[in-house]
């Protein structure tokens, strides 16, 4: 493996004035030109909705493509618990700066420094621009926005609508697209899934793409491509992400020549209800936001059977307090889920499976109730009135979250603690951009959770949507002057061009690979068994012999696929079977890249834990002496990949063992 | 928790594509487990199917939490199912008796033709939507948040409307196809919010303009629409967009 | 078009047009049970038949009542027209279905259907004869001479008449069912929904359809058993 240095063309000068002298000196391009200039955007979520919707109203012409059948329905909308900015409207002593330290903290530094900040400063832009939009946020009496905490934050900074705040920010971007489609500036294609990019003469120049319900292949042509697709966490098969959510669309600008970053930082989220059984098909989240008013323990003796209520206050472990007493329960997520699994493995686990530990709300329920009746004028109320009135308060806050446990469990948690384990809920590796949100393919861009920029190691709650919103609405539409001032002379390109017509043959080849094989064992069978591999060996913690077993296991799962998976159907008709084996084959190949890069990372950091490399106490242990740089990965051919780096330096903060306790 | 497994007889609705004729056809499951979700049990049907060789069964999921509205079958003669207030991927075989027989069907309304078997075109809600659904401020051009004072019960009306998902439900669940909930919550939403007040009576014009244009039928208030309503969008909207529409009607420039 | 015809053309519009025309059929309603129980009073027709000859007599009435014929033309022709778009709407039907409606709110046309047939029948029994019989025969109060509309009512409702007068009283239930949706159905369509209003609105259109449809089965059925 070679060392070369990535360059991230972070601008020069004081942290502070970094963005806004940037956002002034960019090359813009007119008007005029921008009405000739086409764009395409992959991925309507949070991401590619901003942006599509603020390039076209700039005057660029916009093609969108998302793979569900509207772009209201990509994952963005799942988002429960919150917005992150530093508004600091409660007066706690919020601001840019802080929100930048706690997120370059918080992803155990690992993320760039330029990008953070940027991101930190126009985080107060897209709370304004929300709600301009319509965006129903929780507020105040007196009509102010309403603020909640997240984990890794001792400030509260936090903008929510109830436990939906993804579906209302997404509805948002969604309607100032649809907006655009209205207005004709931009083109949408729903139910189409991007196959592959075209680049000629090194540039990004267009995408094949497939109509889901007639199976046609398409050629489109761009000036610019931006992929805003999401992340990979389906390569675990079981995870908080939709069923539709893909790696495909980066793996291919992959394989293209875009470098991936840091393909191993995975999030395991720590509050998920725990797996049921076999049949389970994908996890779902309790928000963060839960963490605020619930205490996580387990029993202080080992397989302890009684049930929860019977457990006496002081035969309980608050394992979180005791740990991490700064910020308890409000740890952030990879601290949160390690301590999880510490307990679960050591014996300490509750739950049919073992592998759970108890979110109760019932210290804070009392403590509301009693709010309440004070408030009431109630005096000495019993402990049961206290514990009704404290009740409501919590529904109201969290009613939707609690109905939706109680839908899956059938357990009601206003009566028994709820029960939770960590689940894979983000990725933050993803393809490497520099400052201008560019892959290493000129023209080929990744906004969102599809690059690897803002968030290091680990990414604190509510942080997702920010920056998903932060490139779409505030940042590539400036920074893509910079690419696209030089490209004002191009015409649009023929797509009878003959790298379209090679690169369809190739996606077509491929489709029809797959339905050739006609073998005995369906997608699913192979994608569950890549995830199983990627949960023990590639999952919350990670060896070396772990690690290289993983990459040989995946390897030959690989050939069995492409020699034994069977499709049905046709590759003219709506297909779902055949669109989800392209994705599994994709990730069968991400898995093993994810596992090289594991390997490489002779340390730990945020949600990258090599059991070899931690402290006396458990906590993650860097070596910022040696992997202080990003992994960004150049595909080579089958199974090689080549490894170059982005070193990180810190100018602004002094790099230091993250501490929460 | 799980008691054991159950059998179960599914009589599926299949339709090849948008212009070929469909049929039902059964097929019984068993081994189902009670805390399969209704889309997992789906899952262990195709991977049957798959196994026999037989093609599977088209369906639209995404989430499976209930929050991106893209699942959609029509279980028992109800959309989403027997239970009320959630979403087909949110319904759970717990709430099945061993030996059931279960009838899914699509959505069935001529403004959302069929794909396949039991997936939908739901893209005239989209057009609704671009009609006239938004906020017309560009990027950049808004003021500070907190400059904008909006009443608590405002907002959280605002919102309750706001928590629409699209799915289509309430046009499934109506005798007459009608999406009068769905445009309602919208309109309703930005109705209620002093941004959305500015162009309120053009988008309430035009998206009604647009919701007849796309073939929905006419609400008659039966209420079906929001008691099936997976997000439980009150029929108060459907007065509100009613009230919105025909004063806009009365007292816009419009002619 | 005009805005006004595009306004009513649209689907709302329609339902307004449903919603007005019917609310006004409504206070009809009310105005024609008045004077019909006036049927029950003991006195041989005279109050009956005097109000029925000053129905249609009094030519501010008579122009009120062009009016109703032409509303429950309005209220049929857009009923029909809907009820087609509403199919076209739905043009296959679930094999299975459970929705959580009413069944009057969902039989509107099968009801408001019935109802038309009855009121036909119901013109041809007694309006028509009224208008157009010359043999009937004529009392007078004191007054000018009128006809007895009150002997074919009376004969209408005798015995041997079973069946008829089993026809007026099943046609009072379909209405009042027709009335059970209809009436709260077309506060909603104005847009008066309030969680303060709504309730009482809706306990108003129950009462009133129970005491519309009883009030008048229940001529029938005493002028029968008397």
């Amino acid at each position: 493996m070679s060392n070369k240095i990535l360059d991230a063309k972070v601008p020069e000068g004081v942290l502070e004035t970094k963005w806004t002298k940037y956002r002034s000196t960019v090359p813009l391009v007119n008007p005029s030109n921008k009405r000739n200039i086409e764009i395409i955007v992959v991925g309507s979520g949070l991401a590619g909705s901003s942006a599509a919707a603020t390039l076209a109203e700039l005057g660029y012409k916009v093609k969108v493509f998302c793979f569900q059948d509207s772009p209201r329905r990509a994952h963005s909308i799942a988002a429960q618990g919150g917005i992150n900015a530093a508004k600091n409207y409660q007066n706690d002593g919020d601001s840019t700066y802080r929100l930048f330290y706690d997120t370059i903290k918080g992803g155990d530094y690992r993320a760039r420094e330029g990008n953070v900040y940027r991101l930190a400063e126009v985080s107060t832009y897209i709370i304004d621009q929300c709600v301009a939009q319509g965006v129903p946020f929780a507020r105040e009496y007196g009509g102010l926005l309403s603020n909640r905490s997240f984990g890794g934050t001792q400030v509260q900074r936090t903008f929510y609508a109830a436990g939906q705040t993804g579906q209302q920010l997404l509805l948002g971007a969604y309607s100032a697209l649809e907006r655009q489609v209205g207005m004709g500036t931009v083109k949408m294609h729903a139910r189409h899934e991007m196959l592959d990019v075209v680049n000629i003469d090194g540039k990004c120049r267009g995408i094949i793409a497939r109509d889901l319900v007639t199976g046609k292949l398409e050629r489109h042509f761009g000036h610019a491509v931006l992929l805003c697709t999401g992340g990979y966490g389906n390569v675990f098969f079981l995870s908080t992400n939709a069923m539709g959510s893909n790696v495909t669309a980066a793996w291919k600008a992959h394989k293209k020549g875009a470098f991936f970053g840091n393909p191993c930082y995975t999030q395991i989220h720590p509050t998920c209800i725990p797996v049921s059984g076999d049949h389970q098909s994908k996890l779902t989240l309790m928000s963060e936001s839960l963490r605020n008013d619930g205490r996580i323990w387990v029993p202080i003796k080992q397989n302890d059977t009684r049930k929860p209520t019977d457990i006496p206050e002081n035969e309980r472990d608050y394992y979180l307090e005791r740990r991490y007493p700064a910020f308890g329960n409000l740890v952030p997520r990879d601290v949160a889920s390690r301590a999880a699994k510490e307990r679960c493995d050591a014996g300490y686990g509750v739950g049919a499976s073992k592998m759970a530990v108890y979110l109760d709300f019932s210290f804070n329920m009392d403590r509301y109730g009693k709010v309440e009746a004070t408030k009431r004028g109630l005096v000495d109320p019993d402990a049961k009135t206290i514990r009704e009135l404290g009740k409501e308060v919590v529904k109201e806050k969290y009613g939707n979250l609690f109905d939706m446990y109680k839908q899956i469990t059938g357990e009601d948690p206003y009566e028994i603690p709820m029960r939770i384990y960590p689940a894979v809920h983000y990725t933050m590796g993803g393809l490497w951009v520099d400052y201008n949100l560019m892959t290493t393919v000129p023209g080929l861009y990744a906004l969102g959770e599809a690059n690897f920029s803002d968030h290091g190691a680990n990414r604190l709650g509510a942080s997702a949507l920010m920056q998903g919103l932060a490139d779409g609405y505030f940042v590539l539409p400036y920074t893509i002057g910079s690419y696209l001032s030089n490209e004002i002379r191009t015409q649009s390109i023929s797509t009878d061009h003959e790298a379209f017509v090679e690169a369809e043959k190739a996606v077509k080849e491929r489709l029809e690979k797959i339905l050739s094989i006609k073998g005995s064992k369906t997608v699913d069978y192979f994608h569950k068994r890549l995830g199983k591999i990627m949960w023990d060996k590639c999952g919350m913690a990670r060896d070396k012999e772990g690690l290289e077993w993983a990459i040989k296991e995946i390897q030959s799962i690989q050939r069995e696929f492409w020699s034994d998976v069977r499709v049905l159907g046709d590759a003219n008709e709506f297909n779902p079977e055949l669109e989800k084996a392209g994705r599994v084959a994709d990730f069968l190949e991400l898995g093993e890249l994810m596992c090289v890069d594991a390997l490489n990372r002779n340390e730990s950091c945020g949600g990258h834990f090599r059991t070899e490399y931690q402290t006396e106490d458990g906590e993650a242990l860097r070596d910022d002496e040696n992997f202080a740089f990003v992994s960004a990965w150049e595909y080579k051919d089958a199974n090689q990949f080549e490894l170059h780096k982005e070193e990180l330096h810190y100018e602004n903060i002094k790099i230091a063992q993250r501490s929460y306790k | 928790m799980s008691e054991g497994t159950m059998s179960l007889t599914l009589k599926v609705w299949r339709q090849k594509n948008s212009t070929s004729k469909g049929e039902f056809k059964t097929y019984p499951v068993s081994g189902i487990s009670s805390d399969m979700s209704f889309l997992e049990m789906f899952d262990v049907l195709n991977e049957e199917l798959i196994t026999k060789g037989e093609e599977s069964i088209a369906f639209d999921h995404d989430c499976r939490e209930g929050i991106c509205g893209m699942c959609s079958m029509y279980i028992n003669g109800r959309p989403h199912g027997p239970k009320n207030a959630i979403t087909t991927c949110q319904l759970h075989m717990r709430s099945f008796k061993d030996g059931d027989t279960i009838t899914v069907e699509p959505w069935r309304a001529s403004a959302f033709p069929i794909v396949k078997d039991l997936a939908v075109n739901r893209s005239a809600f989209d057009r609704i939507i671009a009609s006239g659904g938004y906020v017309s401020v560009n990027t950049g051009n808004a003021k500070d948040a907190n400059d904008i004072l909006i009443p608590k019960e405002d907002a959280d009306e605002a919102f309750s409307a706001a928590a629409c998902i699209g799915c289509g439900a309430c046009v499934a669940a109506c005798k007459n196809a009608s999406a009068m909930l769905f445009v309602s919550a919208k309109v309703s939403q930005l109705a209620l919010l002093p941004q959305g007040k500015v162009e309120s009576q053009k988008r309430v014009e035009n998206m009604v303009a647009q919701m007849d244009v796309e073939g929905f039928g006419a609400c008659t208030n039966t209420g079906a629409c929001s008691a099936e309503c997976p997000k439980g969008i009150s029929l108060e909207h459907i007065a509100r967009l009613n009230r919105e529409y025909f004063s806009a009607k009365l007292t816009s420039n419009n002619v | 078009m005009s805005w006004v015809a595009k306004t009513l053309s649209s689907s709302l519009g329609k339902k307004l047009l449903m919603a007005g025309t019917g609310l006004f059929l409504c206070t009809f309603l009310i105005v024609h049970l008045i004077g019909n129980l006036q049927l029950l009073k003991e006195d041989n027709g005279q109050s009956f038949n005097i109000y029925a000859s000053f129905m249609t007599h009094n030519p501010l009435i008579k122009v009120i009542s062009y009016g109703l014929y032409f509303f429950i033309i309005l209220h049929s022709a857009v009923a029909i027209w809907l009820t087609i778009l509403n199919k076209k709407a739905r043009p296959a039907d679930y094999a299975v279905s459970n929705t959580s409606s009413t069944w009057a709110s969902r039989s509107m046309m099968l009801l408001g259907t019935m109802l038309l047939i009855f009121i036909g029948l119901h013109m041809v029994h007694f309006w028509a004869r009224y208008h157009f019989d010359n043999g009937l025969s004529l009392v007078s109060y004191g007054t000018e001479p009128m006809k007895n509309l009150y002997e074919i009512v009376d004969a209408m409702y005798d015995r041997g008449n079973e069946g008829w007068i089993g026809f007026y009283v099943i046609s009072q239930l379909v209405l009042g069912f027709h009335l059970s949706h209809g009436f709260a159905s077309a506060f909603q369509t104005f847009g008066l929904n309030h969680r303060k209003y709504t309730p009482i609105i809706k306990g108003a259109g129950l009462t009133f359809s129970i005491v519309i449809a009883l009030g008048f089965a229940i001529i029938p059925i005493l002028m029968y058993l008397n």
